[in-house]
């Protein structure tokens, strides 16, 4: 690897997948949190856990309003997931890296089986963007029976975070592999984009300047989370329309 | 003139005011003095024996029996959550690695600058060292997830080539807290060793053969004193940066992570000062005990003792009351929006008394009462402001972890945090480290009876014209 390269960052910051969620689209109707949890064998904690803070979604709608009854002004809503940074302040904290850069696909990834669960790299996510197993929650039938089979079911003790599907991008990639090509343009979709019935969230290859991400990404309405912290992250929103001011 | 000199004491009277103040100038016999330790080692009342089996069963329900209950269910049954994933448990062991520092502190430095009020006490405080990092131990493995497998964080060969990562702060506490664990514990033996064999020649039964395998055939020629002096000599000087290294790295735990009120460049120096603060607070406690409980320690642990100690509490308040203001100026005047907000909760949120007794505790009631020559020389009160202390020393790391991470830069994330199973496994540590205390006052000599003897010999009253001057000879 290019030290130079990788002080100045640049290897970081080009990035390979991206996401950009449009604000002024989303209605906030949670089709992606309910998608995202079927596709990767999210537990369902009950409604205890999830109102002392333990739900276990790799997505969350978060919603404000400005002011109080009846004089409310309610902004866009909000679906925040793992950011996958590129500079990523999860991962150098991990004592045990579960939590790695992947390379290949330049995302942010939890290795299950190695995490001793310290929850440090929560601790240290600027967008609690993680989710932690606090137990081994039931899965009534015939819930057990919808589990997908690419993903891993975590066991208590594990912290979990948004992958961007990584199944559904290497099944793509074995695909376009054999048939010798290119993955085209929006042959990836995560469980989360292919639910959102207002097209609000767009993934795709950040590296292709002809993507549609990519081209989302110019617009001017495009900001970053919390961009000051320089984690450098490849998902971005479009704030600016009628709803926002 | 005759004023004068009848308002002088009379010479023979402050030579016995001199005798009663300082133990180092009330020498006693070298045979009377080792009978005595053996004597307040070996005299257990039923008191004794009703508060041990106590603690052995809140040890038992409240350690053992909720961490299993824990390690079967899960973290659900504790109180973490997000955002604050790390609680009571990082407290616990932050503050039980706090306790910790004072037995070096007080032994290893007061014995390198040769603070003579040191001797009777060093023991006592290294073995909080010792049982404080047992508990602080445990604190950690309550808080990981999957306990089971906590031991991939030592860096041990394997198949896989899997590493722990050196870049995370929490690898370097890790590793931090073992060497301290490590070497406490054989600066803890070093000096105990004259005194196993002083037990060992007295002793008869079973402590025989366990005095005889802990003093390694020590019998106090020449040459072994000198070993064994380089050695603890060298282990009182290596010992002091690795105390002041464990707590600075405890503290980047928080300081290297990016969070408002954590990212802070000052909180090495800030944890090491508050860490001795409740360390040398914990001292004094645990020397009231023993003094009240314990057989003959009335002679060994005297009011000059508690004076010192409470003098060394005071100064420890100050530059603890410093950094901490230090710490919050800096960060108030940094004025980042997200600190602000988390400031504004800690002072005004619903969980603020936690702040105010922090404050309180660790700044006002030292400073109102520790000035008074009169409080510091009456044990109880000495006591009580010891807990005092503790609490507040808490406190302050209940407001830097599960107050501090209840704020974060996602409003809409924070939520507060009530304690589940910590409560029950925080007693159950305390309980252990009061029991395992306990034994080991049975069972090892609580005071330093040749460290005491040494001193002794150093020091003599001298006649300087009509004046009686007190000397010390530099026997090291």
């Amino acid at each position: 690897m290019d030290l130079v390269k990788m002080a100045k960052g640049e290897e970081e910051q080009q990035g390979k997948w991206g996401m950009i969620i449009d604000q002024d689209l989303c209605t906030g109707c949670q089709a992606c949190v309910t998608a995202c949890a079927m596709e990767n064998n999210i537990s369902y904690v009950g409604e205890d856990d999830a109102a002392y803070g333990r739900s276990m979604h790799w997505i969350r709608i978060e919603r404000f309003w400005e002011g109080s009854y009846p004089d409310v002004k309610a902004t866009s809503f909000q679906p925040v997931g793992c950011q996958q940074c590129g500079k990523a302040p999860c991962e150098p904290v991990c004592p045990v890296m579960a939590t790695q850069h992947s390379e290949a696909e330049q995302i942010n990834l939890q290795v299950y089986n190695r995490c001793i669960g310290t929850r440090y790299c929560a601790n240290n996510c600027p967008y609690q963007a993680r989710t932690f197993n606090w137990r081994d929650w039931e899965r009534p039938s015939p819930l057990d029976n919808q589990l997908n089979p690419d993903v891993t079911v975590r066991r208590r003790g594990v912290m979990e975070k948004c992958t961007f599907c990584i199944q559904r991008i290497q099944r793509v990639e074995d695909v376009a592999k054999s048939e010798g090509r290119e993955i085209f343009d929006g042959e990836v979709t995560p469980a989360c984009a292919q639910a959102c019935p207002a097209d609000a969230i767009v993934f795709g290859r950040l590296d292709d300047p002809e993507s549609r991400v990519s081209k989302l990404t110019k617009s001017s309405r495009n900001t970053i989370m919390l961009e000051d912290l320089g984690t450098l992250p490849r998902v971005s929103f479009l704030v600016g329309g009628a709803n926002h001011d | 003139m005759t004023e004068m000199t009848s308002s002088l004491p009379h010479a023979g009277q402050h030579q016995e005011d001199l005798r009663v103040e300082h133990l180092m100038l009330d020498p006693k016999p070298r045979g009377e003095m080792n009978a005595m330790v053996m004597d307040s080692m070996l005299t257990t009342s039923w008191k004794f024996w009703v508060i041990s089996i106590f603690l052995s069963l809140v040890t038992a329900i409240c350690l053992f029996g909720a961490w299993g209950y824990l390690i079967a269910n899960g973290m659900g049954v504790a109180g973490i959550n997000r955002p604050a994933y790390w609680g009571i448990f990082i407290v616990n062991t932050v503050f039980w690695i706090g306790i910790s520092h004072a037995g070096t502190f007080v032994s290893a430095l007061l014995r390198v600058f040769k603070a003579e009020f040191r001797r009777p006490f060093t023991r006592a405080a290294e073995l909080m060292t010792t049982f404080g990092l047992v508990q602080a131990g445990l604190s950690i493995f309550f808080h990981v997830g999957r306990v089971w497998l906590a031991y991939w964080m030592f860096p041990f060969p394997n198949q896989r080539g899997l590493w722990p990562s050196f870049h995370s702060p929490l690898e370097w506490d890790f590793l931090a807290i073992n060497t301290y664990l490590l070497a406490s514990t054989m600066y803890l033996f070093l000096p105990l060793i004259p005194d196993v064999a002083m037990a060992r020649d007295r002793s008869t039964g079973w402590r025989k053969p366990l005095y005889r395998i802990l003093a390694l055939g020590f019998r106090g020629t020449e040459g072994e004193w000198t070993h064994l002096r380089t050695a603890m000599n060298i282990f009182a000087f290596a010992i002091l940066p690795v105390m002041f290294s464990v707590h600075t790295i405890v503290s980047w735990d928080f300081a290297a992570a990016m969070r408002p009120g954590w990212s802070s460049t000052i909180f090495g120096p800030y944890f090491v000062v508050g860490a001795l603060h409740s360390g040398v607070a914990a001292v004094a406690m645990v020397l009231v005990v023993i003094r009240a409980t314990m057989k003959n320690m009335k002679y060994f642990l005297r009011p000059e003792h508690f004076d010192a100690i409470g003098k060394l509490m005071l100064i420890i308040s100050m530059a603890w009351a410093y950094f901490y203001f230090n710490d919050y100026i800096v960060q108030w005047y940094g004025g980042d929006k997200w600190t602000k907000i988390l400031m504004d909760f800690q002072e005004g949120g619903p969980m603020n008394s936690i702040w105010f007794t922090m404050l309180i505790c660790n700044i006002v009631i030292p400073w109102m009462f520790l000035w008074n020559k009169k409080v510091r020389r009456t044990p109880w009160a000495m006591f009580v402001i010891g807990l005092f202390i503790n609490i507040g020393m808490w406190c302050e790391r209940f407001v830097i972890i599960p107050m501090s991470l209840t704020i974060n830069r996602m409003p809409f994330t924070w939520r507060m945090y009530k304690p589940g199973i910590e409560v029950p496994l925080g007693i159950g540590t305390l309980a252990f480290f009061i029991l395992l205390y306990m034994i080991a006052s049975r069972l090892i000599p609580l005071v330093p009876v040749w460290e005491v003897q040494e001193g002794q010999m150093a020091h003599s009253l001298r006649k300087f014209g009509k004046e009686t001057v007190v000397t010390v000879s530099d026997l090291e």
